[in-house]
């Protein structure tokens, strides 16, 4: 019973990387250039496992520890949903609430990780990632209460596999807004624009990419795939919002699940080459404007 | 047909939402545009009788909400130069916030209120929220172009409340509704543009001359 | 369809003064168009025609009541604009002469439509028809007060469309929105939408009015418009807005929500008092003192209309002085301002001297408007007071004398400075135009008249109108 997820969470995890790079190359293509090789993420990881890590004096034991616990908590995480639409490899009443807070718990080691390198810029980097945290797990929380809302389950693997599908066509505007909400999220937990820009190099002007700065080899290979398994995560509660994979055979769920994600990929590329990244004052109101969203959909499911 | 009027009026309220979070005045102004093709679509869309009544309304509603206005808006932001909507007096995160909180109430009063609503049930609390929106608007922002934008809105609702009594009210109201409200935008348009000549800005808050 | 003309010739003669070049021209078409349209509403008197059911135009007392004072009112303005378009700087008068025709045929709307929508739209006519005429001066302060006269006046008058939408809804027998059938089939009137629609109305209208709170673009709206606009819109506009909240009170009270209506209009009553006695003490502005008194006004209207027994009729009276009188202090003030050119009682003084007409019209305009005895204004408040006191509010009474009190003290310490004291640069006595000071000298008699003898056919439709009124006697 556990092979279908477990096959499912391999080929997720096995995806992830070409994520970010579809997401890049999706915007290169949009802005005239050629930009890099959708699988250069994977080469990039192989050449950072071979490479020597190197610590900087300043640095303790949590520093070494945080990339480690990023990864680890990304993983779990993604044990918790239910990636072929039947199943989860954990499941258990409330696990939404674990769902948040393992990547909460995730962020926050990489923030303190920021702050343990004693440097301004990752320091400045913490903090922003801070804010934008603050503003984005409530959004978070709203989303999903949209579908405890929907189908009345409080567990992951319960609300997005069968039941859902049975209560799309009552509640589908609530279940769009939620959809909507989930990506502009996405955009937002990975550090993509228009919260974060990843292909900028002005460290005064990074969130994410200036917290891990410090980190080398091994280390910083766990955090860039730990960043595209999140992308992944987010992009499977989207695909799993918006079709309905409980009521598909076993063998089509996880190829429409990787057809889907690479969709969500494709729509961040298209998102990040059509805005510019928000001022920093900017980011919370996008945030609250998610979080409307998540909440126009409670309206319409509680009347 | 029948759910397409409701969609019709989720998107109003989404247009709500970005007149409420958008920072450019351009952007508001396109927000009412999209909102009056709405608000034309949804006297089709709510009794499709194809009546001389409900067509004309239609067109007119289109005529002057999403054709006119807004042309004759972004003229007078063209005239003005103005691109950004500053701070205004609650900010732009917590009018967001205040604007989710109207659409809750709005879906609470109208329970309460006993319409007899065969149509649609989305009918009131959309009309409600989109009037408190747009009370939202014209009292808290600086620049006097956001406050037409926002009376723009509150006479939006109004209108979408109207539809539920589309039968009781006759055309030619309608029409004179319609007209007034042009020629009141119109007027106000007019008086921006001198308030931009005289004060060299479209901040409200520096019309505070005359007091007690 | 011996109304539509009412309409349709003001209408016309707007659109024909916007097209005319001859400055002449335009005053006679003006003065010509006033007159006729007395002459029809005169008519109207003599011959009120029968009752067409289903007519969305029709004349009932307390319409043909608003409609005369308005006719009565413009024409003198009209005589005066002549005279003030003379003296001003040269604009041509022409968006003036075009918004002034415009409101008359608005307002003649209101006045006449039995549909309550159309009377909305009769309302916001009058509103956009009087905004350019409020901005004449086109200065900042004006540019100030027209702003704030367009927002606040839209947004009351929004929101009193969205009350008449909840009288639609709340009716289920009858020509929808149609005066005569809410009256008939008032019971039948769903109640709790019926008293949102109530709220929206008195909100809504009660803007237009200058109620208090409601009242924040008065002060600054008559203080920047030439004091002939705002003399129109002290007497006609409110007139106008008063019969909004009237035509709503009547089929509310018809159908049996008395006891709400009566604490919400008792309450916009009291407050406009107390609001108009606390910003008189000390108000510098002759014409933002006038705002007040007319925010006083409007609340002791609309007191009367919520005691009931002889309240209505009381307020009826009211509403036909206050107008009046308010034609005579605006355009007292405004010869006061062309001489002085400015209406602040710092920098004009001395006007007795400077003005003798001008200024015995102010002053004895002064105890007109703060109800004086011989003038019609002490008639009607005494007649308010008895309804007080007589439907069980004594308190209600106590205050209002106080507060009477108050605003008396407070405007003569203005009035007479202005006219008594001696100017700081005495200027040689001005030449008064007959076309400035005749008009209303004429207002003046004739309140002056009102509070001595009420002449017979004036009493019946007062009567008439107050009848329809009346508040059910508990």
């Amino acid at each position: 019973m556990i092979l279908g997820p477990l096959l499912t969470l391999c080929l997720v995890l096995a995806v992830a990387p070409a994520l970010p790079g579809l997401a890049t190359r999706t915007r290169a293509f949009l802005t005239g250039r050629r930009g890099a090789p959708v699988l250069q993420l994977y080469r990039d990881l192989a050449k950072l496992f071979q490479k020597n890590v190197v610590y900087s004096r300043t640095t303790t034991p949590v520093f070494r520890i945080a990339p480690v616990v990023v990864i680890a908590t990304v993983v779990v995480a993604a044990t918790l949903l239910p990636l072929d639409g039947h199943a989860a490899l954990l499941s258990f009443r409330g696990d939404l609430v674990a769902f948040t807070g393992l990547l909460g718990l995730g962020r926050f080691a990489l923030v303190l990780a920021g702050l343990d390198t004693g440097s301004s810029f990752e320091g400045m980097g913490a903090s922003r990632e801070v804010t934008v945290s603050a503003f984005a797990e409530p959004a978070l929380f709203l989303c999903l209460t949209v579908l405890v809302l929907a189908t009345g389950e409080l567990s992951l693997a319960g609300m997005l596999g069968e039941p859902l599908a049975a209560v799309w066509p009552g509640a589908a505007p609530s279940l769009v807004l939620a959809a909507a909400a989930l990506f502009m999220l996405a955009l937002a937990e990975t550090s993509r624009v228009p919260v974060d820009d990843p292909a900028t190099h002005l460290e005064l002007t990074m969130i994410h990419e200036v917290i891990v700065l410090d980190h080398s080899g091994p280390e910083l290979a766990m955090i860039l795939l730990g960043n595209a398994v999140k992308l992944g995560l987010f992009g499977a509660l989207v695909v799993g919002v918006l079709v309905p994979l409980g009521r598909l055979p076993a063998w089509l769920a996880p190829v429409v699940l990787v057809a889907g994600l690479g969709v969500v990929a494709v729509g961040v590329g298209i998102v990040e080459s059509c805005m510019a990244r928000l001022r920093m004052n900017r980011v919370p109101q996008f945030l609250v404007a998610a979080s409307a969203l998540a909440v126009f959909g409670v309206i319409l499911l509680l009347r | 047909m029948s759910g397409l009027h409701e969609l019709l009026l989720l998107c109003v309220v989404l247009t709500n939402f970005w007149v409420l979070g958008t920072t450019r005045l351009s952007s508001t102004i396109r927000a009412t545009a999209i909102q009056g093709a709405l608000l034309a679509a949804l006297p089709i869309a709510l009794h499709p009788s194809w009546s001389i009544h409900t067509i004309g309304l239609a067109a007119g509603t289109f005529l002057v909400k999403t054709v006119i206005l807004p042309s004759f808006l972004a003229w007078a932001i063209r005239e003005a130069a103005v691109r950004r909507e500053i701070e205004p007096l609650i900010g732009f995160s917590t009018s967001l916030a205040l604007g989710a909180v109207a659409v809750a109430l709005s879906f609470g009063i109208a329970q309460r209120i006993p319409l007899p609503e065969s149509d649609s049930s989305l009918l009131i609390p959309v009309a409600l929220s989109t009037v408190m929106v747009g009370l939202l608007v014209l009292t808290t922002r600086n620049k006097a172009l956001s406050q037409v934008v926002g009376y723009l809105v509150l006479e939006n609702g109004i209108f979408v409340f109207g539809l539920s009594q589309v039968e009781r009210v006759p055309f030619l109201v309608e029409l004179g509704v319609l007209l007034d409200i042009f020629v009141g935008i119109f007027i106000m348009g007019i008086v921006v543009f001198h308030i931009n000549r005289a004060f060299d800005s479209l901040d409200s808050t520096r019309l505070t001359e005359l007091k007690d | 369809m011996q109304l539509l003309p009412l309409i349709l010739l003001p209408a016309a003669a707007s659109g024909a003064a916007y097209l005319v070049r001859s400055v002449r021209l335009r005053s006679t078409i003006l003065i010509g168009t006033a007159a006729v349209h007395l002459g029809l509403v005169g008519r109207l008197w003599g011959d009120p025609g029968s009752p067409v059911p289903g007519a969305w135009l029709a004349i009932d007392p307390l319409g043909l009541l608003v409609l005369s004072l308005v006719s009565v009112l413009f024409l003198v303005t009209g005589v005066y604009a002549v005279g003030f378009l003379r003296r001003e700087p040269p604009r041509g008068g022409r968006v003036f002469v075009t918004g002034l025709l415009g409101f008359l045929a608005a307002a003649t709307l209101v006045a006449v439509s039995h549909h309550l929508a159309l009377l909305w739209v009769g309302m916001e006519t009058t509103t956009l028809a009087l905004a350019p005429l409020v901005y004449h001066r086109h200065d900042r302060r004006s540019l100030e007060a027209v702003w704030k006269y367009l927002l606040l006046s839209s947004v009351g008058i929004a929101l009193a469309l969205l009350g008449t939408f909840f009288l639609a809804a709340a009716q289920s027998w009858g020509h929808p929105l149609l005066l005569e059938d809410l009256i008939a089939g008032a019971t039948s009137l769903h109640p709790s939408l019926l008293r949102t629609a109530f709220i929206f109305l008195l909100v809504g209208y009660g803007t237009k009015m200058g109620l208090a709170p409601l009242h924040a673009w008065k002060p600054d709206t008559y203080g920047e418009a030439p004091s002939l606009v705002a003399g129109l819109m002290a007497g006609g506009l409110t007139s106008c807005a008063f019969l909004g909240v009237a035509r709503i009170t009547e089929v509310t009270i018809a159908a049996g929500l008395a006891s709400f209506v009566q604490p919400l209009l008792l309450s916009f009553g009291v407050v406009s008092l107390v609001v108009a006695a606390a910003f008189m003490i000390g108000q510098g502005d002759l014409k933002r003192l006038l705002a007040y008194s007319s925010v006083e006004h409007m609340g002791l209207l609309v007191l009367g209309l919520g005691l009931g027994g002889v309240g209505p009729y009381g307020t009826v009276l009211h509403l036909v002085n206050n107008a009046l009188t308010k034609g005579v202090v605006f355009l007292a003030v405004g010869n006061v301002v062309l001489a002085t050119g400015s209406a602040s009682a710092d920098e004009a003084k001395g006007i007795l001297r400077r003005l003798p007409v001008s200024g015995v019209l102010l002053l004895l305009g002064l105890f007109a408007v703060t109800g004086s005895p011989p003038f019609g204004l002490f008639l009607s408040e005494f007649t308010i007071l008895n309804a007080a006191i007589a439907q069980g509010h004594p308190w209600i009474a106590l205050a209002v004398v106080v507060l009477l009190a108050i605003i008396f003290v407070g405007m003569a310490s203005v009035v007479l400075e202005v006219v008594y004291a001696p100017a700081e640069h005495p200027a040689p006595v001005d030449r008064e135009s007959l076309l400035l000071v005749g008009g209303p000298a004429l207002l003046l008699a004739a309140v002056l008249m009102l509070g001595l003898y009420v002449p017979l056919p004036l009493h019946r439709m007062l009567m008439a109108a107050a009848q329809g009124l009346g508040v059910a006697a508990p």
